[in-house]
C-alpha cells in the first residue's frame, strides 16, 4: 500500500511544510504535494536569469514565528537570517529620510525634518512593542466563536477579554486605533513630517487594496510590526539564499521527520466519501489514499475547486464567494550588471544593505491607490526595494547585483486591457520611477522580470494574485477568517483541513496558520 | 457668585434641552445656557428670507429617539412631523426608494430583477441591525477603567438581543459593520445606480468614500430611528426644526428648567479639579455643582476648561480628535416647484444625486486633497412641499446638501469659495431640472467655515467628530473618558462628540443628563 | 555612530586611552588616562574638566514662561529668583518620573531647563494654552564642568567680571571670559564644589583652552565619564536608565517611579501651583511610598571574610559598577542595589539602591548578593544616609 499516507498536504508553500513538518514530527506518514517543480510556494529564490537568483516573491522575513524556528531546528536545516537594518526614504527634492540601528543617528536624522518627531519616533516605537506583545497572544491561539454559548468559546472569549484588559488601558486604546484607522490617521497622531508618516503607513498597505488613508490600513501597519527575530519585537531580515532558502529549510527538516516530498504533482481533486476526506486524485489521475488531506492553497481553491462546492454548507460557499482575494500588488525583479547610485545619498553604505522605500508623502501614495481604485496601475506606485546581493553577495555574480522591487498598485483587474497586454508598460512605469531616484539605473539593468497579479495567480496559484491569500480587512481577520465558523483548520469534510494564509493569524512567512492546524489536526487525532 | 443652580448646561441644543429637561425633571435646579439669539445651534430652521423657512443645517430629526419624544412627552408640546412617503429619489436614474420596502422592490423590477429580489432582504436586515444599534445608542458604552456591574448587565442585554439574529446573523452583522458600504452593497446588488443612492448615505457627515471601512456601518446608523426605506430614517418636524427645540425648551421649562440665550460663556470655573461654575463673557460668574456641555469637545475643555487644567495626554487625545467637516449646504428660495422629471410625490424626501459608488469615491479623491468636489454628491429637499408653513404659496424652499465641501481647502478659502459652490450646485441640478436657475430668488451657501463660526460645529463636523469606527463607543469623545465623562470632576460632555454621536437624535444629551444625576447626587 | 562634541578636538587630543562612550549620540571620553583613579582624585583634591555637552538642554521663554515651568516640574518655581537653579524631577499624569534636570532661572520668564532625555515634545505639549516659546537648544549650547575645591580659583582667573565669592550653591550669573559670553551656575554631578558653563557652541574650544591654560597650576585635569560615575554615587545622585527607568522607557508598572521612592520627596512641593503628576502625588503621599532611595554600606570585614573563605583579597571594581544585585532580608527579596562603588576616598563599599520602604531605615542591615568566585554570596549592607560625601565647601559661600 505504498500510496497510502496518514495525512497529505496539497501545497509545498512554507505553511504547507510547516504543516506537513509538525505532523512528521508526531510519528505520522506525511506526503507533501507541490505542483511547480520548486518548493516554497510565495517563498522561494530561483534563478530567474544566469547567475541571479531572486526571491521571486516575498523578499525578507520577520513574521516566521520563533518557536517553528526551534521545534523544526530550522537553523540546523539551513535558515540563517541576515540583519536588515536601515530603511531610507528618497524625497524628489533629494533629501531623504534615514532610519538605521542606531537610534541617535535616526534621532539627529529626523530632527533635520522636526525635533518633535524624532522624539515621537522613540515613544512610537515603545507604544508599538507593546502592542505587538499585546498581539503575539493572538497569533497564537485559536479563534474562539463569538456566536456560540459552548463552554469551551465562551472560556477562550473570556481569556481573550481577560488579556486585553490586562495590556493597561493607555495601551489598549492605543490597539482599538490600530484596529480601526487608517495608517496615515494612526501616524499622523504622532508625526507631523509629511514624509515619514508616508513611509511609515507603506507598512500599512502592503498586499492590501488599501490606501494609506483607507480605515483598516491600521491593522496591516501593526500585522508588519508582529515580527519577532531572536526575541526582538519588529526586527525585519533578509533569509541568506533568499526566501526559498527558508522553504527549503522547512523541507529539510520536514524529510529528516520523515515526511516525503514530490513536486510537480498538480492536485486535481480531494476525494471523499461519506463527507469524510478519504485521499486525493492528481491531475495524471495518480490517486493517493489518507484520512486527513490538509490543503494549504487559499480558501478558493481549497473549498472551490480542491473539495466538491456541493458537498459543503450553501452559506460557506457563498462566504468563500465572497471572500476578498482582489491582488493589488507586482514585483519587478532586476539584474543589474553594477549597483546603482541612490541619488539622494550617493556611494554604498549601509542604507543600500537595507529598505529603500518610494513613499515620498501621503498623497504621493494615495493617488497611486486612486488611479488603482478604478482599474488602472499606478503609473507613480510606491516601490518597497532591497538589493539582496547587497546582504547576501551569492545571489548575483561578483560586482554585479540583483534588485527587487515590490510595487504597488497593480490591481488583479484592468479596466482596460489584460495584464498580458500591459505587463511591460507596467515594468516601465516601474523603471522610470525608479530612474528618479537612481539616475544611472535604466543603463544597468540586464534583465528584467516583471510579475502582475495575473503572474502570481498563474505561476504559484494564489487566487487573484492576493499576497496573504485574502484581504486583511477587518470583515476577514480573527474569527472571520476565511469564513465564520470554519476559522478553526477545520472544514465541513471531515479529516480535510486548512493550513494556508487565509486562516487565522493570516499572511507573511509567519508559518503559524501551519503549525496551528497540524496542532489541531494532531489533538484530533488518526482516524 | 449666586448659587441658584445645580447643573449649567452649556449648549440650547436639542441635546442642551433633552439634557436639561430630563435633569429638571429629576428635580435638579438647571441652567442652559445658548450663545446664539436663537436655541438649536446647528439644528434649527431660520426665515433666511422674508416668507421662506430653511432647516440650516441638519437637514431633519432624522434620528430623533422616540423613547426620549415619549418620555418628555414632547407631542404634549407641541411636536408633529410630516408623513414623508418617500425615502429617496435617484436623480438620473429615477429609482425611488420609498418608506414602503415592498414598493420600492416591485418598482425595482423595471431596474433590475435580482435587485428587487434582494431588495426586502437587505432592508430587513438593516432593519434588525439597525434596532440593535438603537439598543446600543440608549446605553452609555462602558469605559475600560470604569465598568460598573449595572452597565456590563445593560450590555449584556444587547448582545443578547443580537443574539436574536441567530448565530449567522450575528456573525454577520459583526462582519458587515466594519465593512465598507461598496464591500457591503456589492453583496446585495447589482444596479449601479441603486448602490449609488444607498452609498450617499453612508457617507452622511464623513470625510470618507464609500470604500472606507466603516461606512456599513454609518449607512446601518442612519436608520437608527426605523421606518427608514432601507435608506435613511428621516422624521421632518412639522414647521421647521425650531419647532423642535419649541417643544423641547418648553418640557424643560414646565419642568422648572431655566433657559438663556445670548449668553457667551467665556470659560468654565474649576477649583481643585473640580467645576465650580461658569464665567460668561460680561464677567457675570454663575455657580453650580455640575456641568453638563453640548458643544464639542474641543471648545469645552480647550477653550473654555483650558489647557492648563488638562493633563497632557488628555490634550494630546482632544487634539487628536478628526473633526473634518466636508458638508456644505446651499438654500435656494424658489419661485416655483423645480422642473425634475418626477412626479410631485417622489419630490417629498431626499432628491439624491450620486448614480454610482464610483461617482462617490470619486468626489471623495478631490476632497482629500483640499479641494471642493466638481461633481459633488448633492442631496436635496423641498419640505415646502409637505409643509406650507415654510414658503409662499405656490414657492418653495430648496436646501441642498453637498458633499464633498473639505472644511480645509488647499487653494483658497472658504470665504472666497462660497459663491463658486453656490454656482455648482445650481448648475449641475440643472441638468436634472431645466431652468432651476431661473426659479431662484435667493440663495444662500453654508460653508463647512461658516457652519464653525456661525454654528459652533468644530472644523464643521456636524457630528462634532467623524463617525468613523476609531471614533465610535468607548472612544467617543476621547479615549479614557467615555460615559460623558471629562476630564475635569462634575464635568460632562453630552453632545454629538459623545456616544452615540450625531444625528439629532437627542441622546448624547439625554443619556449624559442620567450619567450626571446617578453620579452628582 | 556618535558625534563630536564642541570639545571634541580638545578632548580627543587629551584622551590617551582611546576610551568613548556614546551618550546620547555624541562621543564622550571614558578616561583620558590609564587609570581614572588620577581624574577622580582631581575633582576630589584639586579640579577637574568635564565636557558634558551631550545633556539636552531646552529654553522656555515667553509671557507664561514661568506657569508652564511650574506645570512641568514637582518644584515651586515662585520659589525660585531669578539667578536662582532648582533641581528638580518631573513627572507624566499618574505622578510617575519622566526625568530629572536642572532649571536656571535666566529671567523673570526665562528658563533654561537641561534633561538626560530628548524632552521637547513633552514640554510643548504640557504648555497647550499658554504663551510660551520653548526652544531645544541642545546642539547650539555647548556644557562643561569645572569641579573639584579649586574650581573657584580657576575659574575666578577666568571671568574677570564677577565675583565667584558671591555666588551661592544652585546660583547662576551672566558672565564674560573675554569676549566669550556664558552662563555659569554653581551645580555640578560630583558632590564637590563646582560650577558648570553654558557657552554658545562656537566658542566652545576656547573656553576650554583658558580654562586648562588658568587651570595648569592648580592640577586642574580633564575627567571622564568612569571617574564622573564614581564621584555621583558618592554624592548620592541619581542616573537616569541605571537607578531609576523613566516612564517613558519603562515596559511594566513595577519599572515606574514616584518621585518619592527616588528620595526626591524633598523635590516635591503640594501647596505650590498644580502640575502634571500633583493629584496622583497627593494620594501617593498619603499612601505612603512602597519603595524607597537609599544608600547602602557594605563593611569591609564581610567582604574579607567572603573572599578570604576562597584564599583571596576582597575583589571589588575599581569603577563605578551598574549591574544591579539583589537584596535580601533572609528570603525575602526587598530590592535592589543599582550603583556600586568602592569609594577611593571613602575606603568604603557604597550602593545606590531601591528598596522596600519597610526596610529602608536607617541602620536597617540587608544583605548583598556578592559573587565571590562565580559563587553567589551574601554580604551584610546597612542602610545609610545620603550624600555618603558632602565637603562643607560644596555649599559654602566664602565672601558672604
Amino acid at each position: 500500500m505504498a500510496n497510502n499516507y496518514d495525512a497529505i498536504i496539497v501545497g509545498g508553500g512554507h505553511n504547507g511544510l510547516v504543516n506537513a513538518a509538525y505532523l512528521a514530527r508526531a510519528g505520522w506518514k506525511v506526503l507533501v504535494l507541490e505542483q511547480r517543480h520548486v518548493l516554497g510556494g510565495a517563498a522561494v529564490t530561483e534563478e530567474v536569469f544566469p547567475g541571479f537568483k531572486f526571491s521571486v516573491f516575498s523578499y525578507v522575513v520577520s513574521l516566521l514565528r520563533p518557536e517553528i524556528i526551534r521545534d523544526l531546528k530550522l537553523v540546523k536545516h539551513g535558515l540563517t537570517i541576515l540583519p536588515l537594518e536601515s530603511t531610507i526614504t528618497p524625497l524628489p527634492d533629494g533629501d531623504y529620510i534615514y532610519r538605521g540601528a542606531d537610534p541617535h543617528e535616526t534621532f539627529r536624522n529626523l530632527s533635520r525634518f522636526s525635533t518633535r518627531d524624532a522624539e515621537a519616533y522613540r515613544e512610537y516605537g515603545h507604544a508599538m512593542y507593546h502592542m505587538a506583545k499585546a498581539v503575539k497572544y493572538i497569533l497564537g491561539i485559536r479563534p474562539p466563536d463569538p456566536t456560540s454559548l459552548h463552554p469551551r468559546e465562551l472560556l477562550q472569549l473570556l481569556k481573550l477579554g481577560r488579556h486585553f484588559l490586562s495590556i493597561g488601558e493607555e495601551h489598549l486604546y492605543t490597539l482599538v486605533k490600530l484596529m480601526t484607522m487608517s495608517s496615515a490617521d494612526f501616524l499622523e497622531e504622532w508625526f507631523e513630517t509629511d514624509p515619514l508618516v508616508a513611509t511609515l503607513s507603506a507598512s500599512g498597505i502592503i498586499g492590501t487594496f488599501l490606501g494609506p488613508r483607507s480605515p483598516g490600513s491600521a491593522y496591516v501597519l501593526l500585522h508588519h510590526y508582529m515580527g519577532e527575530i531572536d526575541g526582538v519585537f519588529r526586527a525585519w531580515g533578509f533569509a541568506r539564499g533568499g526566501t526559498g532558502a527558508i522553504s527549503e529549510s522547512i523541507a529539510n527538516s520536514a524529510r529528516a521527520f520523515g515526511a516525503e516530498i514530490r513536486t510537480e504533482a498538480r492536485v486535481a481533486k480531494l476525494l471523499t466519501n461519506n463527507g469524510r476526506a478519504t485521499g486525493i486524485v492528481l491531475e495524471n489521475g495518480d490517486e493517493y489514499r489518507a484520512d486527513v488531506v490538509v490543503s494549504s492553497l487559499d480558501p478558493k481553491l481549497t473549498f472551490l475547486k480542491l473539495a466538491d462546492p456541493d458537498e459543503l454548507p450553501r452559506e460557506l460557499v457563498e462566504d468563500i464567494l465572497g471572500f476578498d482575494t482582489y491582488g493589488s500588488s507586482g514585483k519587478v525583479n532586476l539584474a543589474l550588471d553594477s549597483l546603482p547610485e541612490l541619488a539622494a545619498l550617493p556611494g554604498g553604505g549601509a542604507h543600500m544593505r537595507g529598505a529603500i522605500s518610494i513613499s515620498p508623502s501621503v498623497d504621493y501614495i494615495e493617488r497611486a491607490y486612486d488611479q488603482a481604485k478604478y482599474g488602472q496601475f499606478s503609473e507613480k506606485p510606491y516601490i518597497d526595494i532591497i538589493f539582496p546581493s547587497m546582504i547576501d553577495p551569492s545571489m548575483a555574480p561578483p560586482g554585479q547585483h540583483v534588485m527587487s522591487c515590490f510595487v504597488q498598485y497593480a490591481p488583479y483587474q484592468l479596466a482596460t486591457g489584460d495584464w498580458d497586454g500591459q505587463r511591460e508598460a507596467f515594468g516601465d512605469a516601474v523603471v522610470n520611477t525608479l530612474a528618479e531616484y537612481f539616475p544611472s539605473i535604466k543603463e544597468r539593468i540586464l534583465h528584467r522580470q516583471v510579475l502582475s497579479p495575473w503572474d502570481i495567480e498563474r505561476s504559484i496559484g494564489l487566487s487573484g494574485g492576493n499576497i496573504f491569500q485574502g484581504e486583511l480587512s477587518l470583515s476577514q481577520l480573527f474569527f472571520l477568517r476565511p469564513a465564520p465558523g470554519w476559522t478553526q483548520y477545520r472544514t465541513p469534510i471531515e479529516g480535510y483541513y486548512q493550513c494556508g494564509s487565509a486562516v487565522h493569524p493570516g499572511g507573511g512567512i509567519t508559518g503559524a496558520p501551519g503549525r496551528l492546524a497540524a496542532l489541531q489536526i494532531l489533538k484530533d487525532g488518526k482516524r | 457668585m449666586s448659587g441658584a443652580y445645580d447643573i449649567i448646561v452649556l449648549g440650547g441644543d436639542p441635546n442642551g434641552l433633552a439634557a436639561s429637561a430630563r435633569l429638571a425633571r429629576a428635580g435638579r435646579r438647571v441652567l442652559v445656557l445658548e450663545r446664539r439669539d436663537a436655541l438649536g445651534g446647528a439644528t434649527t430652521s431660520e426665515e433666511l428670507f422674508p416668507g421662506f423657512h430653511f432647516n440650516t443645517g441638519w437637514p431633519d430629526a432624522g434620528l430623533l429617539d422616540a423613547a426620549l419624544v415619549n418620555k418628555l412627552d414632547l407631542a404634549s408640546h407641541g411636536l408633529d412631523f410630516s408623513d414623508i412617503p418617500v425615502a429617496a429619489y435617484a436623480l438620473d436614474s429615477g429609482i425611488t426608494l420609498w418608506r414602503d420596502v415592498l414598493r420600492t422592490a416591485s418598482e425595482l423590477h423595471e431596474h433590475s430583477i435580482p435587485d428587487a429580489q434582494a431588495f426586502v432582504g437587505y432592508a430587513q436586515e438593516a432593519a434588525q441591525y439597525a434596532a440593535i444599534l438603537q439598543r446600543m445608542a440608549r446605553l452609555e458604552p462602558p469605559g475600560l477603567a470604569h465598568r460598573p456591574l449595572r452597565l456590563l448587565a445593560r450590555w449584556a442585554g444587547v448582545a443578547l438581543a443580537a443574539r436574536r439574529l441567530g448565530p449567522r446573523g450575528l456573525m454577520d452583522f459583526l462582519r458587515v459593520l466594519p465593512m465598507s458600504a461598496q464591500h457591503y452593497l456589492e453583496r446585495h446588488f447589482q444596479s449601479e445606480a441603486l448602490k449609488g443612492v444607498l452609498a450617499a448615505a453612508s457617507v452622511s457627515e464623513l470625510m470618507q468614500g464609500p470604500r472606507a471601512a466603516g461606512t456599513s456601518f454609518k449607512l446601518v446608523y442612519g436608520q437608527l430611528a426605523g421606518d427608514s426605506g432601507g435608506y435613511r430614517s428621516a422624521q421632518r418636524v412639522k414647521g421647521g426644526l425650531a419647532a423642535l427645540n419649541r417643544a423641547l425648551a418648553s418640557a424643560a421649562k414646565g419642568a422648572g428648567g431655566d433657559i438663556r440665550t445670548g449668553a457667551q460663556v467665556q470659560r468654565i470655573l474649576i477649583e481643585n479639579y473640580r467645576v465650580a461654575g461658569v464665567e460668561l463673557a460680561g464677567g457675570e460668574r454663575i455657580a453650580a455643582r455640575a456641568i453638563l456641555s453640548t458643544t464639542s469637545p474641543e471648545q469645552t475643555l480647550l477653550d473654555w476648561a483650558g489647557g492648563p487644567q488638562l493633563q497632557p495626554r488628555d490634550v494630546r487625545r482632544l487634539r487628536n480628535i478628526k473633526y473634518q467637516g466636508s458638508t456644505a449646504t446651499v438654500h435656494l428660495a424658489l419661485s416655483g416647484l423645480p422642473a425634475f422629471e418626477a412626479r410631485e410625490e417622489q419630490l417629498s424626501g431626499d432628491i439624491v444625486l450620486c448614480p454610482s459608488p464610483d461617482y462617490a469615491e470619486r468626489a471623495y479623491d478631490a476632497a482629500k486633497y483640499g479641494q471642493l468636489s466638481a461633481e459633488p454628491i448633492l442631496i436635496a429637499r423641498i419640505p415646502s412641499l409637505l409643509d406650507s408653513s415654510l414658503a409662499p404659496t405656490g414657492q418653495h424652499a430648496m436646501s441642498v446638501t453637498v458633499r464633498y465641501a473639505p472644511y480645509q481647502l488647499r487653494d483658497g478659502d472658504w470665504d472666497q469659495k462660497r459663491e463658486t459652490l453656490g454656482d455648482l450646485v445650481v448648475k449641475t441640478l440643472e441638468r436634472y431640472a431645466p431652468g432651476l436657475g431661473q426659479l431662484v430668488l435667493h440663495r444662500k451657501v453654508i460653508t463647512p467655515l461658516d457652519y464653525e463660526r456661525d454654528y459652533g460645529l468644530p472644523e464643521g463636523s456636524f457630528t462634532h467628530g467623524q463617525m468613523g469606527l476609531d471614533q465610535l463607543l468607548t472612544m467617543r469623545p476621547i479615549a479614557g473618558f467615555a460615559g460623558y465623562r471629562a476630564p475635569i470632576d462634575g464635568l460632562y460632555l453630552g453632545g454629538d462628540g459623545a456616544h452615540p454621536g450625531g444625528g439629532v437624535s437627542g441622546l448624547p444629551g439625554y443619556n449624559a443628563a442620567g450619567q450626571l444625576l446617578r453620579e452628582v447626587r | 555612530m556618535p558625534i563630536p562634541t564642541a570639545f571634541h578636538s580638545r578632548a580627543a587630543a587629551l584622551c590617551q586611552t582611546q576610551e568613548w562612550r556614546d551618550w546620547s549620540g555624541y562621543l564622550s571620553a571614558i578616561s583620558y588616562q590609564p587609570s581614572h583613579e588620577f581624574e577622580y582624585y582631581a575633582v576630589r583634591n584639586a579640579a577637574g574638566l568635564i565636557d558634558v555637552s551631550p545633556l539636552y538642554k531646552y529654553e522656555i521663554s515667553g509671557p507664561d514662561a514661568s506657569r508652564l515651568v511650574d506645570r512641568i516640574i514637582t518644584r515651586d518655581v515662585s520659589q525660585c529668583a531669578v539667578g536662582q537653579v532648582l533641581y528638580t524631577p518631573w513627572c507624566d499624569e499618574n505622578g510617575k518620573v519622566i526625568d530629572d534636570g536642572t532649571v536656571t532661572r535666566l529671567e523673570a520668564q526665562r528658563f533654561r531647563i537641561t534633561a538626560a532625555d530628548p524632552s521637547l515634545r513633552w514640554f510643548q505639549d504640557s504648555g497647550f494654552g499658554l504663551d510660551t516659546e520653548v526652544r531645544d537648544v541642545s546642539r547650539e549650547l555647548a556644557a562643561l564642568a569645572i569641579q573639584g575645591p579649586s574650581s573657584r580659583a580657576v575659574l575666578q582667573a577666568c571671568l574677570k567680571e564677577i565675583d565667584l565669592d558671591r555666588l551661592p550653591y544652585y546660583h547662576a550669573a551672566e558672565a564674560k571670559l573675554g569676549e566669550i559670553p556664558l552662563t555659569v551656575t554653581r551645580t555640578g554631578y560630583t558632590g564637590d564644589l563646582g560650577y558648570e558653563l553654558w557657552i554658545a557652541a562656537e566658542h566652545a574650544e576656547m573656553v576650554w583652552d583658558r580654562l586648562m591654560e588658568a587651570g595648569a597650576g592648580y592640577g586642574l585635569q580633564p575627567v571622564g565619564l568612569a571617574a564622573l560615575d564614581m564621584l555621583r554615587v558618592e554624592a548620592g545622585l541619581l542616573l537616569i536608565d541605571v537607578d531609576y527607568s523613566s516612564v517613558r522607557s519603562a515596559h511594566i508598572e513595577s519599572q515606574t517611579s514616584s518621585p518619592y521612592e527616588l528620595g526626591l520627596g524633598w523635590a516635591v512641593d503640594l501647596e505650590g501651583a498644580d502640575f502634571v503628576g500633583k493629584r496622583a502625588l497627593l494620594g501617593e503621599k498619603e499612601r505612603g511610598a512602597p519603595r524607597s532611595f537609599v544608600g547602602l554600606r557594605v563593611p569591609w570585614a564581610d567582604l574579607e571574610r567572603l573572599f578570604g573563605a576562597m584564599d583571596l583579597p576582597p575583589q571589588v571594581a575599581g569603577r563605578a559598577s551598574r549591574s544591579a544585585l539583589p537584596l535580601y532580608v533572609g528570603r525575602r527579596h526587598v530590592g535592589q542595589a543599582t550603583s556600586m562603588l568602592f569609594s577611593p576616598i571613602l575606603k568604603e563599599y557604597i550602593a545606590l539602591a531601591t528598596v522596600d520602604s519597610r526596610y529602608a531605615r536607617r541602620g536597617q542591615t540587608l544583605e548583598i548578593e556578592i559573587t565571590v568566585e562565580y559563587k553567589r554570596q551574601r554580604a551584610n549592607a546597612t542602610v545609610s544616609k545620603l550624600p555618603f560625601y558632602n565637603p562643607p565647601w560644596k555649599k559654602a559661600v566664602v565672601g558672604g
